[in-house]
């Protein structure tokens, strides 16, 4: 072995010299310190303000709303987008095309029109009864007691999240290999085994990602429902600015909610994707 | 003896707690066929890898033409070498450029035709004009057999096939070193001989390759050299008679008679 090989054995391998890295490194902290420095030294946030109001037992419901709203959409929402992706990808022809339209329509219309419609359903079709299709009805009753403004919100919200999440669902499935069904079908699974056993759980690492963006983004949503009066939590900081005038402070109580809302939920991602890449571990 | 065109001296390599590399030294020569055997988890293909940086030796280095492949040393004080810094991304497809690799599962680009799998390389890396590399591609795929399947995708194709392609592919960049990982491991028996068979034409061109196989005979016929990995040192290294008929080791030995 020569001088030179003896050199080299003994020499410690470290990885490369990276100077753009320290200094894009450096720039974003500077940008960050200004940033925290002007949310504490500027007097006009009025941090008092904000830690007075809360836990304010109206911006308390008013969370407990947005917080029942979101989960109660998106789990009723999501179920139905599964049934719509399932229709969509193995159903007969006239659901498939049905489950197409539908898609089409809702992501056709702003949401925050969907929301106005229901809410004024009423000067739409004022009776709403149940009976046998162009004939005789059996019972009908008013749409303005039916519909309150809560219940406009879940219905809006809820077919907005089956529209979209059918999609994620769908594109979700579409990544699963071709042989996985063939195989599970090979082992006498039937047709609704195969997709909830087999091809689902797999479709899962593709669904999350796209899921948690969309549990955050109807989160966010719902404070929409502030148009038509619904109390979530926007609306009751609203509420209480419309008094007292104290309008930063109050949308700051609202955004601070908010965003420990949203970091709960993205962290809860973070286990969730853990949990299905589960045997694709390993190295890499 | 000319120089060696690979010179690997105490390569190490571990995965978490399991040592998989012991400190190889080895030398290859330029113009030749060396087959690597050994035993599933011998460190066989590891060894490949880190030769052109797809894993990160933990200690020792792979020399390839005189230039260390994956690191630039210190200027040396005092005879001595502080450090061996990893190249950037640009230095290091630079040098992998210069090492060709097949895959035991081809690893094809599934959503592009023969022919685009071959022109990627040489196109992206500005070593040829889009015509330049799709004459030099259908050349190629006619050197391997598969004239007139330029335009088939990989899923259109058998297993010989795609690997064939895939040589193909390797070749576009003429590389210096040829790697193939268990070209044959995935393949039906009856479509091995199509690929050994191109292999073999390579050897006679005066390529220079490192073959990882559990094909004995090919190493018989067609290797210059045998090297015999075990638990991640080398065993013995000699020409192909030698090692697999007089293994000096009685794992070579064991290992012999269980394959054949």
């Amino acid at each position: 072995m020569s001088l030179t090989d003896a050199a080299l054995l003994e020499a410690k391998l470290v990885p490369p010299r990276r100077p753009a890295r320290w200094v894009t490194g450096a720039v974003t902290l500077v940008l960050a310190a200004m940033l925290v420095h002007t949310l504490l030294t500027d007097h006009r946030f009025q941090w008092s303000v904000v830690g007075r109001y809360f836990t304010e037992s109206s911006v308390v419901d008013g969370l407990e709303l947005t917080l029942w709203l979101t989960a109660a959409t998106m789990a009723a929402g999501f179920a139905l987008g599964v049934v719509l992706a399932y229709v969509r990808l193995w159903g007969s022809p006239i659901p498939r095309a049905f489950a197409f339209g539908y898609v089409w329509l809702i992501r056709s219309v702003p949401l925050l029109v969907q929301l106005l419609f229901w809410y004024e359903l009423a000067s739409l079709y004022p009776k709403l009864s149940i009976g046998i299709p162009f004939g005789p009805s059996f019972a009908s009753a008013d749409t303005a007691h039916l519909f309150s403004g809560e219940l406009a919100a879940f219905v809006t919200l809820t077919l907005d999240v089956a529209a979209f999440s059918s999609e994620i669902v769908r594109g979700g499935i579409l990544s699963v290999d071709r042989g996985q069904s063939e195989a599970a079908q090979a082992l006498g699974l039937g047709r609704f085994r195969v997709f909830r056993r087999i091809v689902l759980p797999q479709a899962m690492p593709a669904i999350v990602p796209a899921g948690g963006n969309l549990l955050i983004g109807t989160l966010k949503s719902t404070s929409l429902v502030s148009v038509i009066a619904v109390v979530d939590l926007l609306y009751s900081v609203q509420l209480i600015y419309n008094a007292n005038f104290e309008v930063i402070p109050l949308l700051l109580v609202a955004t601070l909610w908010y965003v420990i809302l949203t970091t709960l939920l993205s962290i809860g991602q973070h286990y969730v994707e853990r949990y299905y890449a589960r045997g694709n571990g390993g190295r890499r | 003896m000319s120089a060696p065109l690979l010179r690997i001296r105490g390569l190490r390599k571990s995965f978490g707690a399991h040592a998989v590399l012991h400190g190889i030294d080895l030398d290859i020569p330029r113009g030749g066929v060396t087959v690597l055997l050994g035993p599933s988890g011998s460190g066989k293909s590891t060894l490949l890898r880190c030769i052109n940086h797809l894993e990160k030796p933990d200690a020792g280095f792979v020399e390839l033409g005189g230039e260390i492949i994956g690191y630039r040393p210190d200027r040396p004080t005092g005879g001595r070498i502080r450090h061996l810094r990893e190249l950037r991304d640009r230095d290091l497809a630079r040098q992998r450029a210069r090492i060709g690799m097949v895959f035991q599962q081809f690893n094809l680009f599934p959503h592009m035709t023969a022919l685009e799998n071959l022109v990627e390389a040489p196109v992206a890396l500005r070593r040829a004009s889009k015509k330049q590399a799709t004459d030099t591609a259908l050349e190629l795929l006619d050197r391997v057999g598969l004239s007139g399947r330029e335009h088939a995708y990989p899923k259109q194709l058998s297993g010989g096939q795609q690997q064939r392609v895939a040589i193909a592919r390797a070749l576009a960049l003429r590389p210096e070193l040829l790697l193939f990982d268990e070209p044959t491991s995935a393949l039906d028996p009856e479509l091995v001989g199509e690929v050994l068979h191109v292999i073999k034409d390579l050897a006679l061109g005066g390529m220079s390759m490192i073959v990882v196989t559990h094909e004995i005979n090919f190493a018989r016929e067609v290797a210059d050299t045998v090297v015999f990995l075990d638990a991640g040192r080398v065993l013995e290294t000699g020409r192909p008679e030698d090692v697999l008929d007089g293994a000096a080791h009685e794992r070579t030995r064991a290992f012999l008679e269980a394959v054949l």
